[in-house]
């Protein structure tokens, strides 16, 4: 971890009004915020705010190109609750944000960006490195503001703080012009604060619904609750847990919900959707009641909507309102944060018998839940299933997981048992390639003292690997991963499986990527069978430095069950061959 | 179905972007667009017309209402309310000519607000029917249309009797979150309110 070099300031100025630059007053204004690590990459437009950082207590780590430190942000946001911070110069270091920045959006995370922008008198004229920020983020920003003027920054940064943490989460982008940076004006944090949270008019709880809501819950026979990522950002694991345990109903989880409710909870029925497994999925499609909860039907859960659930009342509580009814009609909205809607809800629910419904389920099971790959035994091969299984049993489940997108996400989704919410790092909604290794980063500066595991594809690694030296640089402690079937696997499997195995530009040559650790001095090993991944696992668990792993795993295979677009959630497509394998005692 | 949504925004650069991209992203074309100051110190009022399903309404309500600079919106739907348009159409017309424009100009209760030797412009205020109707009768007459410029669509619910109202006639109760608050202050529904709707 970097040391902490910019120590020697007093925060004087964050009680008394005090006279600052404007580039004193962003990071003045940082601190009272408490931010503590900032990513970033400096440029022109920003220099004046990177050369007053020395005289205050935040640490800056230094990226390789800014999509990184977006994706820092956004990492460090998902694994501590807090707001995350980048910061980039303007035109192409504040466009290479973008898609770090949509990946936040779509995941709700809440993120806020600086970037510098060209002087006020040149704005709008093509000057050299200025782009319309505000204008290209505005669609994937909660909020954005375009600050020339000095005394403005300290209250639009701390409107953004408020913005992005309010409600619904999501990233702001604050963009200040090099003037406005340069010029001085009275630093007052306390005035700076931000009029109160305008809260959505439509977001209010009513005893009517919590009550009807109740009634639905107590006549149903086979409800399901759908556990989403509103629970995490919310903190609504207990009130979950508590609802479904009263009531005895099962749980079903979307990607990003998973370690919102612990994976070993008898009630955890585990992943739903498009690589869930087929009992979930059908538990959803054979119900008479979902309560959704902090989740919003996304097309990756729900198959073709048409023959969603059908069987189903819908309770859907989110803190959004216009994801109510935009994927699948409900029956009763609950709209409000879900943990605040819970807690009211909770008295009015009572004790059901659910024993019936669960058994009904368990049958469902039925020999899917042994026919599992990672139970296959060991032939020489070595499957992306049996390594994560074995990073899962080594690390007891305890480490966070930063995955990339593709087949290792899935498969990281189905091996890896998350316990606790804030272990799982992936990007659900954008589904960002390049994201795990940046995000990674960002979760190790939030939680210094976890154990950080990066699980990521040979083709997604390549995108961000430039990161290795921003590792290297802050000494971080990271294990990395790599899912290495020499492929950009996911795109191979639906060419498998929806273009008659056309691999058209799907194989991929890659470097010696435990030389590439080795130029970055990063320590390295290459995984060819099942036999070597333990101790390989535990040797990167017990190098003191950042350790890669090549895992060199079956090219062509692929993520079961599968659920094809168009289709519904009970039609999926299942591993072919149906010998039951056996479990062994150490995957129970 | 055709929606009329009215909404109250801070009056600030960028913010008729904001509300035109929610509707750009949806692929929804804004019919008709007005905006201007409104009671309310700072915020502006903004009538947008545009055609969607009936159950969009809803979510674009609910979208406009997440945007930061936007203070209030109600969807006007079906309920009474009066809608006005203004026109000023400049036609050609000469001294012969004139006086049949004058006689239109009359039974149209318009107005005639500039008049040069070879044109003359009117001013009119109305429903989109009576302003298309007027249009189409110039447009069968000897004298040319040189130029129209319309306002597009300002609607306001009848009776409507939002807290503000209800304070000013002295039988509301007291709000400190009225529509009128000058520091922006969260509101109520526009559904909550009273609403008396003779018609
Ligand atoms: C930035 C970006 N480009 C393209 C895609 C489309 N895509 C989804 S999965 C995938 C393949 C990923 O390959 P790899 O990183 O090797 O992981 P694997 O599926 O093989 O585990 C691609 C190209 C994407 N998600 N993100
Ligand atoms: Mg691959």
């Amino acid at each position: 971890m970097g040391t902490n070099a910019n120590t020697q300031a007093s925060n004087a100025h964050l009680t008394t009004p005090t006279r600052l630059t404007g580039a004193e007053i962003v990071w003045a204004t940082l601190v009272g915020e408490g931010v503590t690590d900032v990513f970033g990459y400096p440029g022109g437009a920003i220099l004046p705010v990177y050369d007053a950082l020395r005289k205050f207590p935040i640490h800056h780590t230094l990226v390789r190109h800014e999509q990184g430190a977006s994706h820092m942000a956004d990492g460090y946001s998902r694994a501590s609750g807090k707001v995350g911070v980048c910061i980039a110069t303007s035109g192409p270091g504040a466009t290479n944000l973008v898609t770090g920045i949509a990946t936040a959006m779509l995941d709700s995370i809440p993120i806020v960006c600086i970037t510098g922008n060209v002087s006020s008198k040149i704005l709008g004229t093509d000057a050299f490195q200025e782009v319309d920020i505000t204008g290209i983020t505005l669609p994937v920003t909660k909020h954005n503001f375009l600050i020339n003027r000095t005394e403005d920054i300290a209250p639009a940064i701390r409107y953004a703080f408020q913005i992005a943490k309010s409600a619904r989460p999501g990233p702001v982008l604050v963009d200040i012009t090099k003037d406005a940076q340069q010029g001085t004006a009275i630093f007052d944090f306390a005035a700076a604060k931000p009029r109160p949270v305008r809260p959505h008019p439509m977001r209010k709880i009513e005893v009517s619904g919590l009550d009807h809501a109740a009634e639905m819950i107590r006549n149903s026979k086979r409800p399901v609750i759908l556990a989403g990522h509103g629970i995490i950002e919310s903190g609504a694991m207990e009130q979950v847990r508590t609802l479904a345990e009263r009531a005895q109903i099962p749980i079903a989880l979307t990607l990003l919900g998973l370690g919102a409710v612990p994976a070993s909870h008898p009630l955890n029925l585990g992943m739903m959707g498009m690589h869930g497994e087929s009992w979930v999925n059908h538990a959803i499609q054979e119900a008479d009641l979902l309560i959704a909860c902090g989740m919003r039907f996304d097309d990756r859960v729900t198959g073709t909507t048409a023959t969603y659930a059908t069987k189903a009342k819908k309770i859907h509580i989110d803190v959004d309102p216009s994801e109510i009814n935009k994927n699948i009609k409900v029956d009763q909205p609950l709209i409000g944060d879900l943990r605040e809607v819970l807690e009211e809800l909770l008295p009015r629910i009572s004790g059901r018998d659910g024993v019936a419904w669960l058994k009904t389920i368990d049958t469902l099971k039925g020999a899917s839940a042994v026919r599992d790959i990672k139970n296959l035994p060991d032939l020489g091969h070595l499957y992306a299933a049996h390594v994560i299984h074995d990073i899962w049993r080594i690390t007891g489940g305890n480490a966070i997981v930063v995955t990339d997108v593709g087949q290792h996400q899935m498969w990281e989704a189905q091996y890896y048992h998350h316990e606790q919410p804030r272990t799982l790092i992936t990007s659900g909604g954008l589904g960002t390639m390049g994201f795990a290794l940046p995000a990674a980063i960002g979760a190790k500066f939030a939680c210094p003292d976890k154990e950080v595991w990066v699980i990521v594809g040979d083709g997604g690694f390549q995108m961000t690997s430039s990161e290795l030296s921003t590792i290297a640089q802050e000494k971080i402690k990271i294990n990395i991963a790599i899912i290495n079937n020499g492929y950009l696997g996911m795109v191979r499997q639906w060419q498998e499986f929806f273009y008659e195995r056309n691999y058209e530009s799907t194989p991929l040559v890659s470097p010696d990527f435990v030389k590439l650790a080795d130029a970055h001095g990063i320590a390295g090993l290459t995984v060819r069978t099942r036999a070597e991944v333990e101790s390989a696992v535990n040797q990167a668990r017990s190098t003191p430095g950042a350790f890669l792993l090549n895992f060199m795993v079956e090219k062509e295979e692929s993520v079961y069950p599968m659920i094809p677009v168009g289709a519904a959630l009970h039609e999926m497509i299942r591993r072919p061959g149906n010998d039951p394998l056996l479990e062994s005692p150490d995957d129970k | 179905m055709l929606h009329t949504f009215v909404a109250y925004v801070e009056d600030l650069p960028g913010v008729l972007t904001r509300v035109a991209s929610l509707f750009r992203r949806l692929n929804i074309n804004i019919n008709s667009l007005t905006v201007g100051r409104s009671e309310r110190a700072g915020l502006s009022r903004l009538t947008l017309v545009c055609e969607a399903s009936a159950e969009a309404g809803h979510r674009i309500r609910a979208s406009l209402f997440k945007l930061e600079n936007v203070v209030d919106v109600d969807d006007i739907a079906q309920a009474p309310s009066v809608t006005r348009e203004l026109a000023l159409i400049k036609v050609g017309a000469n001294r012969t000519t004139r006086s049949a424009i004058f006689e239109l100009v009359e039974v149209f209760r318009a107005r005639i607000v500039d008049l040069t030797a070879e044109s003359l412009m009117i001013e009119m205020t109305g429903v989109e029917s009576k302003i298309e109707g007027l249009i189409q009768v110039l447009n069968e007459s000897e004298s040319p249309i040189l130029e129209i410029c319309r306002s597009g669509k300002m609607t306001m619910r009848r009776g409507h009797h939002t807290s503000s109202v209800l304070r000013a006639m002295g039988t509301g109760e007291d709000d400190p979150a009225g529509l009128d608050n000058p520091d922006g202050q969260p509101l109520e529904t526009l559904d909550d309110r009273v609403a008396s709707e003779p018609e």
